[in-house]
C-alpha cells in the first residue's frame, strides 16, 4: 500500500519534472539549420570525392599516371590513363576518371598517391537527375578550370564538363569563355606549350 | 474479420491455441534495419519468434578474401556503422599483432579517445531509437543534437562523419590539433549536463519505468548460452568486459569501472548503457590529460603488407558488445579468409528463447534494449 | 436595411439559428482539424529545438492545405472482402458524435447552439458511439493489425470511461445540474469561483480535474495513451486499411475529440467563458483562450512522454483513477451534505 502511494506521487512527481524540461527546451533557440536556405562550410579535412591538383605555375596537373591510386581502390572507381610526350621527363597524365556510384570515399587512393597530385574536394552538394553526372572526368574538369583561370594552351576540347566517351576524338571547337586580360599576357609564353598540349588532346594516347 | 485460412492452432504448454502469424518487418517503423521476424501470435501474447535475418548480407567476409588489408580497411567502418572507429580498431589490431608492429603511445590514446567518443555517439543513437520505440519522440532530437557535437569534433579530424577509416596499420592517418582536443573537453563538459537532463527527462519518469522494468528477464545462463557480450551480458550481472577481459590497447592504463546490473531486465540493460556513457566520459578526460605528444605513425611500416602465414585474432569492446576479428594468412598480399565475430548475431539469437509467452510491446521493448544493428548481424 | 434586419431577425428563429449554428459548428471544427495539426507540428518542433514546418507559407500555414489536399487527391481503396458498409461509414460514425457534442458546449453566454438540460448526459452518451465507431473500422477493414488495435481501443476507452463518469457525477453533484451554461454561470467571479478552485465542498477538486483531463487523453487515444495506433508496433492501428479522405476524416475526429474534451473540460473546471478577474467582460475570447491552452498542453504531453504499456494503461484505470474517483466521489456527497446541515448553502 505504501509502496503504491509512493509509486503514485513519486511518479506524478517525475511526469510533472519531465514536461518542466520540455517546456524549458520549448523556448530555446533551434538548433538546425535551414538548408537548403543556409549551408554549412566544411571542414579543412572534408573527404568529398577527389580532384587533381594542378602546378600553380603551369597550370597541369600534377598526376603522371603511375597509378597507385588506381590500384589502391578498393571499389575499382578509379581509371588513369597516360602518355609520355615528347620533350616531358615524366608521364602525363591524359584521362583520369573516378566513377563515383561506386567511390565510398576511403581516402586510400589520396593516401596512395605519393606526389600530392590528388585531393579532396569539398563539394558535398551533389544531387543530380542524371548518373553519368557521377562519372566524373576530373581531368576534364582540371583542363576546364585552368583554361578559365587563364593557363590555356590550344582551345581544344568543348569545355563543357560533360564526361568523355574513351576512344572518341574530341572535336576541336572555339572556346566559348573569352577570358580577359591574363589569356593575353599568357599567350607568348605558352607558345612553346601548345605543342604538346595539342598532341595530348589529341584523343586516346598512343 | 481475419480470413479463416491463417488460422492455425498450436499447443502452448499443452493447450490447443488459435494462433496466426504476424510479421514484424523486415520494413519496420522501429529504427532497427531490416530484420524480419516471423511471430506466431496468440491473441496478444507471442508463441514463437522466429528471426529471419540475412537481408542486408553484404558478404563482408568475403570481400576479405579479395582485397589485400590496406583495401579492406574502409569495409571494417561499415559493418557496425554506429561504432565504426572500434570495428577498425580490431581489423588495424589484428594487422599489427601479425605484423609485430607497435603503434606510437600518441597513436594509442588517440585511438582510445576516437573509440570512446564513437562508443558514446553509438549509445546516443541506442537512446534515441529505443525511447523511439517506446513512443517518446522527443529525446531521439536531443541525443541527436548532442551527436552532433561528437560528429563535428570527428568530421573536423577525420573528414568523415559516420564511416570514418581513420586508423590505419601502425597509427593513424593523420595526427589531431588543438581545436580537436579543445572541442573534446568541452563537450565532455556539456555531456555531463545533458546526461542529468536525460535522468531527470527519462531514466527516472514513471511511465518509462512501467514500461521496462521486469520487462524482459535474460538470465546469465541465457547469455552464457548464445555467447551474449557487451550491455546484455552486463545487464544480467556478469561484469564481462573485453578492455578487462582481454586488454588492449592502452586501456590498462586508465581508471574506469564497468557498470554492472544484476536485474537482468530491460532497465538492467538501459541503466548500463548509461552508465557507459558516463565511465566512457571518464575515459576520455584521462586520456587527454595524459596525452603524450610525438608522431602518429610508426616508422617501419611496410608499404606491401604481407601477413606471415598463421592465425591472428583481435578483440576489442564495441559499443554492443565483443567483437573478434580473425586473419587467416596464407604469406599473401590478401587475406586467406577474414571472420568478423560480431556480437549482435550472439545477442539477437537468445531473443527466439527470452521472448516466449511476452506480450508483443514488451518484446519490442526487449528486442530494443538489445541494441541491434542489423548489418552487424548479417554483415 | 430593415429587409436584411427582418431577415436577420427570422434567421435568429429555431429552427434556423440551430442550422446556422451547425453550420458554423462544423466550420470551426474543420477549421481547427487543419490548424490543430499545424500547432501540433510547430509545437513538436519547438520542443524538439527545430522549427517544424516553414516551407508551406509563411511560418508553415499554408501546411495543412498542402495535407489535406494530398489526402483528398489520393485514391479511395476499398480493399477486397471487407465489409463495404462497415468500412465507408465508420469514418462519418467517428466525426458525427464530436460535432453533435459540440452543440452543447457553451462557447460564450450567448453562443451555444443548443440549451439542453441534459447536456452533459447527452455528450457522454454520444461519446459512446465513438468507441463503436473505432471498433467498427478496425474490424471491418480484414486486417490482423486492425483487429489488434480495434480490440485495444475497445478495453481502453470502456476503462476510461468509468473515472471519467464518476468525476463528471461528483461535479454534477456540486452544481447541482447537468445543463452546462448553468454549470458556466455558477463559476462567476475572480478564478478562485471556478471549479477547480471550489475546494470547499470537494476538497479533491485539483485531483479531480487531472482525472478529468487524463480520462480525456485515454478517450482520445492521445499519448500517452496512444497504444491502439502504436506506430512502431502495428503501423497504423485501427486505420491502417484507409486511405486518403478515410484515413483524413478519422484524423480529424481525433482532433475534434480533442476540442470537445477540452472545451468540456474548460466548461466544466476553468469557468468556461468568464473572465479570472470580475471586471472585465466575460465572452468567446476567454473561452478560446483557456480551451487553446489545454489543447497546447495536451500537445504538451504528447511530445513529452513514451507510450504506456496496455496493461500499465488498463492497471491505471481500474486501480488508481477509478478507486481514486470513487473516494472523491464518497468524500463530495459527505462534504455536501455535512455543509448543507450546517448551513454553509453551497
Amino acid at each position: 500500500m505504501k509502496k503504491a502511494l509512493k509509486d503514485i506521487f513519486g511518479g506524478f512527481g517525475s511526469l510533472v519534472t519531465g514536461m518542466r524540461i520540455t517546456i524549458g527546451q520549448f523556448f530555446k533557440p533551434t538548433v538546425t539549420l535551414q538548408y537548403p536556405h543556409q549551408s554549412l562550410k566544411m571542414a579543412k579535412r572534408f573527404r568529398g570525392h577527389i580532384e587533381l591538383v594542378r602546378d600553380p605555375d603551369t597550370g597541369k596537373a600534377l598526376c603522371f599516371a603511375c597509378k597507385l591510386c588506381e590500384r589502391a581502390c578498393p571499389s575499382d572507381c578509379i581509371t588513369v590513363d597516360g602518355a609520355k610526350l615528347e620533350g616531358a621527363k615524366k608521364k602525363s597524365v591524359t584521362a583520369y576518371k573516378l566513377d563515383f556510384t561506386k567511390c565510398s570515399l576511403c581516402g586510400s587512393c589520396v593516401e596512395a598517391c605519393r606526389d600530392g597530385a590528388i585531393r579532396y574536394s569539398r563539394d558535398y552538394n551533389l544531387a543530380s537527375l542524371n548518373k553519368d553526372e557521377f562519372i566524373m572526368d576530373l581531368f576534364e574538369k582540371l583542363e576546364t578550370e585552368a583554361k578559365a583561370d587563364g593557363f590555356v594552351e590550344v582551345p581544344k576540347a568543348p569545355v563543357a564538363v560533360a564526361p568523355q566517351v574513351p576512344g572518341l576524338t574530341p572535336a576541336p571547337a572555339a572556346s566559348p569563355i573569352a577570358p580577359a586580360m591574363p589569356l593575353a599576357a599568357a599567350t607568348p609564353a605558352a607558345a612553346p606549350a601548345p605543342g604538346p598540349a595539342a598532341g595530348t588532346s589529341g584523343g586516346s594516347p598512343a | 474479420m481475419i480470413v479463416k485460412e491463417s488460422l492455425a492452432t498450436t499447443l502452448v504448454d499443452g493447450v490447443p491455441r488459435e494462433t496466426f502469424v504476424i510479421n514484424l518487418g523486415p520494413q519496420h517503423p522501429a529504427t532497427h534495419g531490416v530484420l524480419r521476424v516471423k511471430l506466431t501470435m496468440d491473441g496478444e501474447y507471442i508463441v514463437r519468434a522466429e528471426p529471419v535475418c540475412g537481408y542486408i548480407h553484404r558478404m563482408q567476409e568475403k570481400m576479405g578474401e579479395n582485397r589485400t588489408y590496406a583495401q579492406y580497411l574502409p569495409n571494417t567502418g561499415r559493418i557496425d556503422y554506429l561504432s565504426a572507429m572500434t570495428y577498425t580498431h580490431a581489423f588495424v589490431g589484428a594487422v599489427e599483432r601479425a605484423l609485430k608492429l607497435q603503434p606510437p603511445p600518441r597513436a594509442e590514446y588517440i585511438r582510445v579517445i576516437t573509440s570512446e567518443l564513437n562508443r558514446i555517439s553509438s549509445h546516443l543513437v541506442w537512446w534515441g531509437a529505443f525511447l523511439l520505440d517506446l513512443g517518446g519522440f522527443t529525446p531521439l532530437l536531443y541525443a541527436f543534437d548532442d551527436r552532433e557535437k561528437i560528429l563535428d569534433l570527428l568530421e573536423a579530424i577525420t573528414g568523415a562523419r559516420l564511416t570514418y577509416s581513420y586508423y590505419r596499420f601502425g597509427g593513424l592517418c593523420n595526427d589531431v590539433d588543438e581545436d580537436f582536443l579543445r572541442g573534446t573537453r568541452e563537450f565532455v563538459a556539456h555531456m555531463r549536463s545533458r546526461l542529468k537532463m536525460y535522468r531527470a527527462l527519462v531514466t527516472g519518469n514513471i511511465i518509462l519505468r512501467k514500461r521496462i522494468e521486469e520487462i524482459g528477464p535474460i538470465s546469465q545462463e541465457l547469455c552464457r548460452k548464445y555467447g551474449a557480450t557487451g550491455p546484455v551480458i552486463r545487464g544480467s550481472g556478469i561484469a564481462y568486459d573485453v578492455r578487462r577481459a582481454e586488454p588492449y590497447s592502452v586501456y590498462p592504463e586508465f581508471d574506469f569501472e564497468i557498470p554492472t546490473f544484476p536485474e537482468t531486465d530491460s532497465m538492467a540493460r538501459y541503466l548500463v548503457r548509461m552508465e557507459e556513457i558516463v565511465q566512457s566520459l571518464r575515459i576520455i578526460e584521462q586520456a587527454l590529460d595524459k596525452l603524450p605528444a610525438g608522431p602518429v605513425m610508426a616508422e617501419k611500416v611496410p608499404r606491401v603488407l604481407k601477413l606471415p602465414a598463421g592465425d591472428y585474432c583481435y578483440a576489442v569492446e564495441a559499443a554492443r558488445g565483443r567483437f573478434l576479428v580473425r586473419i587467416v594468412s596464407d604469406g599473401k598480399e590478401i587475406p586467406y579468409r577474414v571472420k568478423l565475430r560480431t556480437p549482435c548475431l550472439s545477442n539477437l539469437s537468445l531473443f527466439e528463447e527470452a521472448s516466449q509467452g511476452m506480450l508483443l510491446a514488451d518484446a519490442l521493448a526487449l528486442m530494443g534494449s538489445l541494441d541491434l544493428v542489423i548489418p552487424d548481424i548479417d554483415r | 436595411m430593415t429587409f436584411v434586419s427582418n431577415l436577420l431577425s427570422y434567421l435568429a428563429t429555431e429552427p434556423f439559428r440551430l442550422v446556422v449554428c451547425l453550420l458554423a459548428m462544423m466550420a470551426f471544427v474543420g477549421l481547427n482539424a487543419a490548424y490543430l495539426v499545424w500547432v501540433e507540428r510547430k509545437g513538436a518542433g519547438r520542443f524538439q529545438r527545430r522549427p517544424g514546418p516553414t516551407e508551406a507559407g509563411p511560418a508553415g500555414l499554408l501546411q495543412p492545405i498542402a495535407d489535406a489536399l494530398k489526402l483528398m487527391s489520393k485514391q479511395l481503396l476499398v480493399p477486397a472482402g471487407v465489409d463495404s458498409l462497415l468500412f465507408r461509414g465508420a469514418p462519418l460514425l467517428v466525426m458525427s458524435p464530436a460535432l453533435m457534442s459540440l452543440a452543447v458546449i457553451p462557447f460564450s453566454q450567448t453562443l451555444t447552439a443548443c440549451r439542453l438540460n441534459v447536456g452533459l448526459l447527452m455528450i457522454f452518451a454520444l461519446g459512446s458511439v465513438n468507441v463503436m465507431a473505432i471498433m467498427l473500422g478496425g474490424w471491418s477493414s480484414r486486417n490482423k493489425y486492425a483487429i489488434i488495435s480495434a480490440a485495444r481501443v475497445v478495453s481502453q476507452n470502456v476503462a476510461y470511461e468509468i473515472p471519467m463518469l464518476l468525476v463528471v457525477i461528483t461535479l454534477v453533484m456540486v452544481s447541482g445540474t447537468m445543463n452546462l451554461n448553468e454549470i458556466v454561470n455558477q463559476q462567476q467571479g475572480w478564478f478562485w469561483h471556478w471549479n477547480i478552485c471550489r475546494v470547499w465542498v470537494n476538497p479533491l477538486m485539483p485531483v479531480t480535474f487531472l482525472i478529468f483531463f487524463t480520462c480525456m487523453l485515454a478517450e482520445t487515444n492521445r499519448a500517452p495513451f496512444d497504444m491502439a495506433e502504436a506506430e512502431s508496433e502495428l503501423v497504423a492501428g485501427a486505420y491502417t486499411e484507409y486511405s486518403g479522405m478515410g484515413f483524413g476524416v478519422f484524423f480529424m475526429a481525433e482532433y475534434a475529440n480533442i476540442l470537445l474534451g477540452c472545451g468540456l473540460a474548460t466548461a466544466l473546471f476553468l469557468g468556461g467563458w468568464q473572465s479570472p478577474i470580475p471586471g472585465l467582460p466575460g465572452g468567446v475570447l476567454w473561452f478560446l483562450l483557456k480551451m487553446y491552452f489545454l489543447v497546447f498542453s495536451v500537445v504538451w504531453i504528447r511530445w513529452t512522454f513514451p507510450r504506456t504499456q496496455f496493461y500499465g494503461l488498463l492497471n491505471l484505470s481500474w486501480k488508481i483513477l477509478i478507486p481514486v474517483s470513487l473516494f472523491t466521489l464518497v468524500l463530495t456527497s459527505g462534504m455536501l451534505k455535512l455543509m448543507r446541515h450546517f448551513g454553509f448553502g453551497v
